[in-house]
C-alpha cells in the first residue's frame, strides 16, 4: 500500500518502503518540489520549514509516516495563505532577500508566527524567527518585513 | 598591489574588458535578429539580453547590472531579461565571469555602461539615418527612438545598426542612484528559483560522500554489504580519500553512509591546533619577506608599544550545502552547479576529465551564498571523480557536517605590531609582521615570491600616516586546506591595524576618534568616520558595562566606517546597534549597498563573536550550526547605513563592511569592559 502524501491541498502516492525517511527528502527527491530547502539536516537552520496544521516543523526531523493524513504547506503553497500571501508581499516591499536561499524557511517561520500571533511586537518576532538562519544576514528586514504584514502595510 | 588586488588565477579586467560587436546566439524567440553590444548585453526584439558577466549569490548584482544596462539604453528595468551563462572563457574574455573580490560592480561597471552606450548610439544613428535627421535630434527613451513626434521601437532597427566604437555615457542619470528593490525577489519568495542543489534530470541518482576528516589521511575500510543493505542504496565509489554513495535519493545515501561504518587512516603529519599557533608564534620571530620598507625603524625615539593578535581558520558555512550534478557519457560531461568561477570549474573538470574544454559544459546556477566558498572548485572535481565511475546522471549533495569539515577555511592568522610614539603619542614608526598560510602561494606556485598580496592587503596601504612603516609576510603553512573569505586580507588586516591604533589612542589618553582623524590625511576616510561617529552620537554618555567603538577601513575603492555598541555583562558580549557610514564611490543602487552593509556587518559580527575551526588529531573538530555559530535574529544589532554621495567611480561593497565590523566591537568591548581582546572570536 503506497502512503498518500497531500502538500498543499495535492495527493501524492509514495512508496511505503519510504514511512522513515524524512519529509524533506520525499518533498525534494520523490515528489520533486524543492522549495523546502536542506540547510543542516538536524534541525538547527530552518531552511526546511513546512507548516502542518498552522505549525512549522523541520521537514528535516520529520519522517513522512509523521504526516499521513495531514496537509502540508510548503512554500509552493505559501501564497494561498492569507497571512502568507501578505508576507510574500511584504517581503518585496522591505527588499528582504539575498542569495534567497534560506527564504522559504523563514516565510514559513513567519507564518506560523502570524497565525499565533497577528500583531507581534520586536521581541515576538525576534523569538519566533530565531530558529532561522540567514548567512546573508537579512534579519533587520525580515522584521521589518513581518511588521509590515502583521500591520497591513502600516 | 593594484586597486584590485584580488583574483584568483586569471589577471584582474578592468576597463579595458570592452569586447567588440561579437556574434551572440539569437535570444529564443526573438524576430529579426539581435543587436549584440558585447559577449553580455544584446538588444533584440522583445528588449535587452544581459547575459550574468557575474554570478548572482545574494549581493545583487541581477538588478544592479540591469540597472546600468537599461539606463543606456533607455528601456524599462523590466524589459532586461537576465540570465546567468554557461562557464565559457573564450566567449566572455577578456571578462573572466570570477565573482570575487567585491568585483561585482567595480570590474564591470565601466565595461557594462559603455557597451550599452554603443549600442544606445547605434540604435539612434540608425534611426536618424532612416529619418534624415541628425542623431543629435533623437534619444532612446523606454525602448523607443524618439525625435518629436517621430518614433520607432528599438527592436525594428536592429537590422539597420551597427555600432560606433565609441559613445558617450549618459551624464544625466534616472536610474543609476535610485534605491531600486532587487527585481529577482519573487521566485526566491515562493521556492520557484532553482539554486544548483534543486537541479534534477530524469533518471539522475542522488549521492553524498565522506571524504577523510583527517587532512592527508585515506580510506581504511567500510562494509559495503551494510551500505547497500540499505533501501535505495545503489552503489558505492571509493576513491583515495573518499567514498561516495549512491542512491535513490538522498536520505538513502546519507544511511547508506551510516551504515558503511567508513574506517580512515590519519595522515603522516596530523594538524593540531596548539601546533599550528605556535607556528604562527614562531614565525613573527622571523623577519619575513618585505611587503613595505618605508623609512627606518631604528631611527625613532620614544615609548613603545607592541601588541600580537590571532585569527582563527574560518568556515563559510553558506546556507546552501555543496552540491554539483554531472553527466559523464561517451561524448563529454555536462556539469550543473552553482559557482563563482564557472569557467575555471569548466575547465578543471576537463582537465579532470581528460578532455578537451569544448567537450565539457558547466551550466551555473544561482548561488544559495557564496562567500568566497565556491571560487575553489574542489566540489566539481569531487563530482567529477563519482560521475566518471557512473553512467547515469548523478546529483552530488554534501551533508552540512562534510560542508563544514571539508570547507578550504580562511587562514589563521598571528600578526605582531610594534610601534614608536612621539610626544604626543603618535606613532612614528610602525612594524607589522604578518604570519599565515598563503593562498596566492598555492594558486601563483613557482610564481610566488614570499609576499602574499593579499594578505598583506590593508595593512600596507593602511590609512595613517607614519615616517617609519614596514610591513612584513611570514608564509606558514599546514596540513588545513585554506581559500579566499568574505573580506579577504583587508579583513585581517583591519582587524589588526584599527585594534592596534585604538591601543595606541588609549596610550595616548586620547580619545580614539579624534586621535585617528589627527593621523588621516585621506579626505573621503576623515569623512566617513566623522559621518558615522556623528550619526552614532560618539562620545554620548552609556550605561556602565556598555561601551561604543569605532574603525575605519578603505578597501577597494570603498572608504567605510563603523560605531559599534556593545554590552559586556556577565562574560557575554552583545551588540544593539551598529552605525556604519560609507563612501562606495557613485551609488548605483542605495537600497542594495544597505542591504550589503547589513549582510557584511552580521557575517563580520558573527565571524568576531563565534566564528572559530579547531584542528585536533588532523580534524575539523566543528561541523554543523550548533558548534560554527552564526547569528541569529535574536542576536542581531539595530544597523543604522549612511552612504555618502560621490561621484568617484563605483568600489566594492560586498567585503568592506564584513572587515570593519570585527575590530569596532572589540574596540567597544575595551570601553564597556576595560578588557582589550587581540584573540578572535570573543566569546570563545
Amino acid at each position: 500500500m503506497p502512503i498518500i502524501l497531500s502538500v498543499n491541498g495535492q495527493k501524492h502516492s509514495i512508496d511505503n518502503a519510504a514511512a522513515d525517511v524524512p519529509l524533506l527528502w520525499v518533498l525534494r527527491d520523490m515528489v520533486g518540489m524543492t522549495g523546502t530547502k536542506f540547510g543542516c539536516g538536524v534541525g538547527l537552520c530552518g531552511a526546511c520549514g513546512v507548516l502542518i496544521g498552522g505549525q512549522r516543523f523541520f521537514s528535516c526531523q520529520t519522517p513522512l509516516r509523521a504526516v499521513i493524513g495531514r496537509d502540508v504547506t510548503t512554500i509552493e503553497g505559501l501564497g494561498e495563505d492569507p497571512h502568507g500571501a501578505a508576507l510574500q508581499q511584504a517581503w518585496e516591499e522591505a527588499d528582504v532577500v539575498q542569495c534567497g536561499y534560506c527564504q522559504p524557511g523563514q516565510l514559513i517561520a513567519a507564518c506560523a508566527l502570524l497565525k499565533a500571533n497577528p500583531r507581534p511586537d520586536d521581541a515576538a518576532i525576534d523569538e519566533g524567527m530565531s530558529g532561522n538562519l540567514c548567512r546573508c544576514g537579512t534579519y533587520p528586514r525580515i522584521r521589518k518585513a513581518v511588521k509590515l504584514a502583521a500591520g497591513g502595510g502600516r | 598591489m593594484s586597486e584590485g588586488g584580488f583574483s584568483r588565477r586569471g589577471v584582474l579586467q578592468g576597463a579595458a574588458a570592452v569586447g567588440a560587436a561579437l556574434v551572440v546566439p539569437v535570444a529564443r524567440g526573438a524576430a529579426g535578429g539581435a543587436l549584440a553590444a558585447n559577449a553580455y548585453i544584446s538588444v533584440t526584439s522583445l528588449g535587452v539580453e544581459l547575459a550574468l558577466p557575474k554570478t548572482e549569490m545574494g549581493q545583487g548584482v541581477i538588478t544592479s547590472l540591469s540597472m546600468l544596462v537599461a539606463e543606456e539604453l533607455g528601456v524599462a528595468l523590466n524589459k532586461v531579461r537576465v540570465s546567468i551563462p554557461d562557464g565559457d572563457a573564450p566567449r566572455f574574455a577578456p571578462i573572466t565571469q570570477e565573482t570575487g573580490g567585491s568585483t561585482s560592480i567595480r570590474e564591470v561597471y565601466k565595461p557594462m555602461r559603455q557597451a550599452a552606450a554603443r549600442a544606445r548610439v547605434g540604435l539612434i544613428e540608425a534611426a536618424a539615418r532612416q529619418w534624415g535627421i541628425a542623431p543629435g535630434q533623437c534619444d532612446l527613451v523606454d525602448g523607443m527612438v524618439v525625435a518629436g513626434k517621430r518614433r520607432i521601437a528599438m527592436g525594428d532597427l536592429i537590422a539597420a545598426a551597427s555600432l560606433p566604437r565609441e559613445a558617450p555615457l549618459r551624464d544625466r542619470l534616472g536610474l543609476i542612484g535610485r534605491p531600486t528593490r532587487r527585481i529577482d525577489a519573487r521566485p526566491k519568495i515562493t521556492g520557484a528559483l532553482q539554486f544548483g542543489i534543486d537541479f534534477r534530470l530524469p533518471g539522475m541518482k542522488v549521492a553524498t560522500l565522506a571524504q577523510c576528516p583527517i587532512y592527508g589521511g585515506t580510506l581504511a575500510g567500510l562494509d559495503e554489504k551494510a551500505a547497500l543493505a540499505i533501501p535505495g542504496v545503489v552503489k558505492l565509489v571509493k576513491g583515495r580519500d573518499v567514498v561516495f554513495v549512491v542512491a535513490d535519493h538522498y536520505w538513502a545515501a546519507l544511511q547508506g553512509y551510516v551504515a558503511a561504518n567508513v574506517q580512515w587512516a590519519p595522515g603522516p603529519k596530523p594538524a593540531e591546533q596548539g601546533a599550528i599557533v605556535a607556528d604562527l608564534d614562531a614565525a613573527l620571530t622571523r623577519p619575513g619577506h618585505s611587503a613595505k620598507a618605508q623609512g627606518d625603524l631604528n631611527a625613532a625615539r620614544g615609548r613603545e608599544f607592541s601588541a600580537t593578535y590571532h585569527q582563527p581558520f574560518l568556515a563559510h558555512a553558506a546556507m546552501e550545502p555543496l552540491a554539483c550534478t554531472i553527466h559523464v557519457t561517451e561524448k563529454g560531461c555536462e556539469i550543473w552547479s552553482g559557482s563563482q568561477v564557472p569557467a575555471q570549474a569548466r575547465a578543471d573538470a576537463a582537465k579532470a576529465l581528460g578532455l578537451g574544454e569544448d567537450k565539457v559544459t558547466f551550466h551555473n546556477f544561482q548561488m544559495g551564498g557564496g562567500f568566497g566558498r565556491r571560487l575553489e572548485t574542489d566540489m566539481v572535481l569531487r563530482a567529477v571523480e563519482l560521475g566518471r565511475a557512473v553512467p547515469y546522471p548523478v546529483k552530488l549533495v554534501w551533508s552540512r557536517e562534510e560542508d563544514v569539515q571539508h570547507d578550504m577555511f580562511r587562514p589563521a592568522y598571528a600578526d605582531r605590531i610594534r610601534a614608536t610614539v612621539d610626544d604626543k603619542g603618535r606613532p612614528i614608526a610602525w612594524e607589522h609582521r604578518i604570519a599565515g598560510s598563503s593562498i596566492m602561494a598555492r594558486l601563483m606556485g613557482d610564481g610566488f615570491k614570499g609576499v602574499d598580496g593579499d594578505a598583506i592587503e590593508g595593512a600596507v596601504e593602511m590609512p595613517y600616516a607614519v615616517a617609519a612603516h614596514h610591513v612584513t609576510f611570514q608564509q606558514v603553512e599546514s596540513a588545513v586546506p585554506t581559500s579566499w573569505w568574505r573580506g579577504v586580507g583587508g579583513l585581517r588586516s583591519c582587524f589588526v591595524v584599527e585594534s592596534f591604533i585604538d591601543e595606541l589612542a588609549h596610550g595616548a589618553g586620547a580619545d580614539p576618534l579624534a586621535y585617528r582623524l589627527a593621523l588621516m590625511q585621506d579626505a573621503r576616510s576623515r569623512a566617513v568616520l566623522a559621518r558615522a561617529a556623528k550619526e552614532a552620537g560618539w562620545g554620548r554618555a552609556l550605561p556602565l558595562g556598555q561601551g561604543m567603538g569605532i574603525a575605519v577601513l578603505k578597501l577597494w575603492g570603498t572608504h567605510i566606517a563603523a560605531v559599534v555598541e556593545a554590552k559586556v555583562e556577565d562574560a557575554q558580549i552583545s551588540v544593539p546597534r551598529v552605525t556604519i557610514a560609507v563612501d562606495c564611490g557613485l551609488a548605483i543602487n542605495p537600497l542594495g549597498i544597505e542591504a550589503q552593509v547589513e549582510s557584511g556587518v552580521i557575517f563580520g559580527l558573527s565571524a568576531a563573536l563565534y566564528g572559530e575551526i579547531t584542528m585536533r588529531d588532523g580534524a575539523a573538530q566543528q561541523s554543523n550550526y550548533h558548534d560554527f555559530r552564526i547569528l541569529r535574529m535574536n542576536e542581531a544589532p539595530r544597523i543604522a547605513t549612511h552612504i555618502i554621495a560621490s561621484q568617484a567611480d563605483p568600489g566594492g561593497m560586498g567585503e568592506p563592511p564584513c572587515a570593519v565590523v570585527a575590530p569596532a566591537l572589540a574596540n567597544a568591548v575595551f570601553a564597556a569592559s576595560g578588557q582589550r581582546m587581540r584573540t578572535l572570536p570573543l566569546m570563545a
